[in-house]
């Protein structure tokens, strides 16, 4: 590859990843409410401006060095000249001028856009939910301040009605981590016994990442939450479906694979509604067939990725607290086919 | 300049034997193949035996030469709330761990065992309460709680308030068979 080739090369690459990263699902330059759009104007505001201050300085600095390189050539005196001391206060003072100006307009957007994004907290929210960081996955509890029984307990996955107000709630049961859906708002944290809130808006119907965003620990990077923004209809009728236990098996392996479960380590750390299974240190299971992912985000909800979660997570997310598992193939298989009936 | 040379080449020396040294210590060993399980009969609880003794296997629990595993291990022990008897290590309703006593043996496999299938006058069987792994790395801190575990994997503190002396600068006891003290029999 010539050097011209490999530059080109590299350009179109840079230029790839900045373009890869407007559309995504988890992209602060692809909002999907009326807070990530305030942010997102300020993030062009501020691109634009400093790329405009960047292209002039750079020219001004490439006219000096060439000026220096022609005038170095010839010998001048070092005599003062006062003409030419009077140009070069006034092209300073220019420049300081409109440098304040300039700074002077960022701040200022930024302080606009900083209390519209804390704007919708003066109302009170149509939904409550709380979001507690666990090393390292997502507990998501939409409380139900009327009827306690009504709570819904879920992991690693948000639901939220679009149009509405939503009130984040953030708790850590260990270290500091912090909630980042760059979709929809900014990063904000969530510190051991000292509870934060957020508030925001989805507009947007969709599916979105959100992740972690302080350094929590070795599986940080695997610490993900799928977020679902759909229509309020849609929202109630899977909060509803939330607040339901799941079926009673039927079939005599799900029937085994719930003995086990509930007799043997899972239900030492994890919960399912209606059974004897009540653990407080794993994430609710009660309808993990729903999710799309487990283990935070680490893989697809599938049969056999389950499979090798339940043996031998430590292989998939080295750190975590699920030990590894010894089953025999048919209670790992009655096992994986009672957690796939928890719809 | 040559001079310069040797320093240069005796500090590169230095730093690659450090860094050699130090990569055991630090290394976070997830994935230890831990003891087989299966392999581990009930222990006799009676002193007679029919016939000749068969040889005891030792079993070599490698999660003692694994400071995370050894931590994991302390966070089980109170987690598990083998504290509310043993203290910790002490001893109070059930028998101290961080002396040289062992009613039911103080080899990896015979913790095991203990704790899995619990004990008469209290102890309470963890079987299906606790995976083979976990129980393997309380069996390894049980078994560092009286210096029995390496000190460069012993845990050097505690995740709450210093209670004692930190495992890794335990005294190494020499473990030795007792049998039930009098006073943990319960009279029929």
């Amino acid at each position: 590859m010539t050097q011209r080739s490999a530059k080109l090369t590299s350009l179109f690459l840079g230029a790839g990843l900045l373009f890869a990263a407007c559309g995504g699902r988890q992209s602060a330059v692809n909002a999907a409410g009326i807070q990530a759009e305030r942010l997102e104007s300020l993030w062009w505001i501020f691109f634009w401006i400093t790329a405009v201050v960047y292209v002039i300085v750079m020219i001004v600095l490439i006219i000096a060095w060439v000026k220096a390189r022609r005038s170095s050539a010839q010998e001048q005196p070092d005599v003062p000249d006062p003409a030419r001391h009077r140009r070069a206060t006034t092209v300073v003072g220019g420049a300081l001028a409109i440098t304040v100006v300039t700074l002077f307009i960022l701040m200022v957007t930024s302080f606009r856009a900083g209390g519209a994004i804390n704007s919708l907290s003066e109302k009170p929210p149509d939904l409550s939910v709380k979001v507690t960081g666990h090393q390292w996955w997502w507990q998501i509890e939409y409380q139900d301040d009327v009827t306690p029984g009504n709570n819904v307990m879920t992991a690693n996955e948000l639901h939220v009605p679009v149009g509405r107000t939503v009130k984040i709630m953030l708790e850590s049961d260990d270290v500091i981590h912090s909630l980042w859906m760059p979709n929809f708002h900014g990063k904000k944290d969530l510190i051991p016994i000292y509870p934060t809130t957020f508030y925001f808006n989805a507009d947007k119907p969709g599916t979105y990442w959100g992740q972690c965003a302080e350094f929590c620990g070795y599986q940080h990077a695997k610490m993900r939450l799928v977020i679902t923004a759909e229509s309020p209809e849609d929202f109630q009728k899977w909060l509803d479906a939330g607040r339901q236990t799941p079926p009673i098996p039927t079939e005599a392996v799900q029937k085994h694979g719930e003995e086990i479960f509930t007799t043997s380590v899972c239900a030492q750390c994890h919960t399912i509604q209606g059974t004897g299974a009540n653990g407080r240190v794993g994430p609710d299971l009660t309808h993990i067939a729903s999710r799309p992912y487990i283990g935070a985000g680490a893989m697809q909800n599938t049969s056999d990725n389950l499979a090798n979660w339940i043996l031998d997570p430590q292989k998939i997310k080295p750190g975590i607290k699920m030990p590894q598992n010894q089953f025999s193939d048919e209670d790992l298989r009655a096992l994986v086919t009672y957690l796939e009936s928890l719809k | 300049m040559k001079k310069d040379i040797r320093i240069i080449i005796s500090a590169a020396l230095f730093l690659v034997i450090g860094l050699i040294l130090a990569c055991e210590r630090e290394e976070r060993g997830f994935r230890v193949q831990q003891p087989d399980s299966n392999r581990i009969a009930s222990k006799q609880l009676g002193t007679l035996q029919a016939g000749e003794t068969a040889p005891t296997p030792v079993t070599q629990n490698e999660y003692e030469n694994n400071a995370l595993a050894l931590s994991t291990g302390k966070q089980l022990f109170s987690q598990m709330n083998c504290t509310g008897c043993h203290a910790h290590g002490g001893g109070g309703i059930g028998p101290p761990l961080m002396d040289a006593k062992w009613i039911y043996g103080s080899q990896p496999e015979q913790v095991f065992a203990t704790i899995v299938e619990g004990r008469p006058n209290g102890m309470p069987a963890f079987r299906n309460k606790l995976s083979d792994q976990q129980v393997w790395q309380l069996a390894a801190y049980v078994r560092s709680i009286s210096g029995q575990a390496p000190k460069d994997t012993a845990p050097g503190r505690d995740d709450d308030m210093q209670a004692k002396t930190p495992e890794n600068s335990q005294h190494k006891e020499k473990p030795k068979n007792v049998a039930v003290p009098k006073s943990a029999e319960t009279s029929q």
